[in-house]
């Protein structure tokens, strides 16, 4: 009996992995024909990527990671935009997804205010930082920003494969600065019918983490949850449900101001702009609900190895290596 | 013990605020945002810049481009607001603009607790986000 809607799903799933190989791959055989690339008609690549970044939006809910960290290394290698546009987009993208999701979470006590404010006050300064600076980079010589996102988004792929996150971290005593800052809190875990009382550590070293995390957020127009949830979570012992959910709100913040900055720069242009956000916030709705019946792990799995060819990609491309294409 | 049975579990006051500022303030810019592309899309508006000359030029930097397509930056886009391409930024500006709403209305509840800390380190937010959206910083060198 069940034969029938295993076997759809599995179509549809071969379905949606085809699709989202078959983008990359088609946008890769007009990158390397520019004169083609420029005699498509103007709807030509706005309807790709919105169609791109509906699937992107559905394996990203799938596994687990931000729209703005597929959608930078993704669209700036295999579409004919320039980095300068990607980045300010990929931006407005993750602060789209994290102003969605934001309101739900606060209200379900998941995401926690307090905790977010101070780390918040620090990425976004600092992402203010890093969207100047990596504009700078950009003007003297794109192509070192090609490579640095290259690199990081490489480092990106290792760190979701190799981060073991904990749910419940054990943090037996509390640190002055989480003490004098009140970062501590209870939330209602569903799965185990309890509530669970969490407060933060090493919490000074987590602060000074997030300097670095704004920086590459505003650099790269990256968003930055797959950093703040391993800081939050494994260094500063918030549990896994909660850094999870503060992250998102977070982004919230901390992309806004390295979106302004984007943005006043004139890095963000409406017609790519409307069906990348469009496009993977449709996929985020379309995921949670494919979510219940599809396997995470190896959706989480296919995105590392697509990460990692897109930062070998970017490499590629910011030395002129040319062995990718 | 539920979760409602626990005061400890519920959201405080502020964070509930904050939340639903947030969400008026996401549909709304979604929703303008839809609106303004469509408006854009059909033409129903003039565009300052052509889709053509737009298609013609993303791939170039952006100082090459504001160059070639005479856009402004800043907020040299609001005396362009009768423009289909321009009218889009109402949405984004509205979206980058919420979190500095919410965060007014978060000093205003630190204040009236006294919990000084976090009534400056919310100041101090809005100082960030409003120099971020000024334009001061982001705008130059063109």
């Amino acid at each position: 009996m069940l034969n029938y809607p295993i076997s759809r799903f599995r179509q549809w799933c071969l379905a949606v992995l085809f699709f989202v190989w078959s983008c990359p791959a088609i946008a890769s055989a007009a990158e390397a024909m520019p004169a083609d690339a420029a005699a498509k008609p103007w709807w030509f690549w706005p309807l790709i990527l919105f169609f791109f970044c509906l699937v992107l939006g559905v394996l990203a809910v799938m596994a687990g990671v931000g729209g703005g960290v597929l959608y930078v290394p993704l669209v700036s290698g295999f579409f004919p935009f320039h980095i300068d546009f990607v980045r300010g987009i990929g931006l407005m993208v993750a602060l789209a997804g994290a102003l969605a999701a934001g309101p739900g979470l606060l209200r379900r006590n998941l995401a926690n205010l307090r905790l977010a404010l101070p780390v918040a006050l620090i990425a976004s300064s600092c992402s203010i930082a890093g969207a100047m600076l990596g504009l700078y980079l950009s003007r003297l010589n794109p192509d070192l920003i090609q490579t640095c996102l290259g690199g990081t988004i490489l480092g990106i792929s290792l760190l979701l494969l190799f981060s073991k996150n904990t749910e419940k971290p054990v943090v037996t005593k509390q640190d002055a600065i989480g003490l004098a800052l009140g970062l501590k809190g209870v939330y209602w875990d569903d799965g185990a019918r309890e509530s669970v009382e969490w407060k933060t550590h090493r919490t000074l070293l987590g602060l000074f983490m997030f300097i670095l995390i704004g920086l590459l957020a505003g650099m790269f127009g990256l968003g930055a949850g797959w950093a703040n949830v391993p800081v939050l979570n494994l260094l500063m012992g918030v549990p896994l449900k909660v850094s999870v959910a503060t992250s998102k709100f977070l982004l919230s913040i901390t992309d806004t101001s390295a979106a302004w900055i984007y943005l006043n720069r004139g890095c963000v242009i409406p017609l790519i702009a409307v069906p990348s956000i469009v496009g993977l916030m449709l996929g985020s709705i379309l995921g949670v609900r494919i979510l219940a019946v599809a396997k995470p792990k190896f959706i989480r799995y296919m995105v590392i190895i697509v990460l990692m060819f897109a930062g070998l990609k970017a490499l590629d491309k910011g030395l002129g290596l040319g062995f990718l294409g | 013990m539920t979760a409602s049975d626990n005061p400890n579990l519920r959201p405080s006051k502020e964070q509930i605020i904050y939340a639903n500022l947030l969400l008026m303030g996401m549909v709304a810019g979604l929703v303008i945002m839809f609106i303004t592309y469509i408006v854009y899309l059909t033409g129903l508006l003039p565009p300052q810049v052509g889709m053509d000359a737009i298609s013609a030029n993303w791939g170039k930097g952006i100082h090459e481009y504001l160059e070639l397509t005479h856009s402004p930056n800043g907020w040299g886009w609001i005396p362009l607001l009768g423009k289909g391409d321009f009218l889009n930024f109402i949405g984004f500006a509205l979206l980058g603009l919420m979190t500095i709403v919410c965060y007014v209305v978060l000093v205003r509840g630190y204040l009236r607790k006294k919990d000084w800390i976090f009534a400056v380190i919310s100041v101090l937010e809005i100082a960030v986000l409003a120099l971020a959206a000024s334009g001061i910083l982001g705008s130059g060198g063109h």
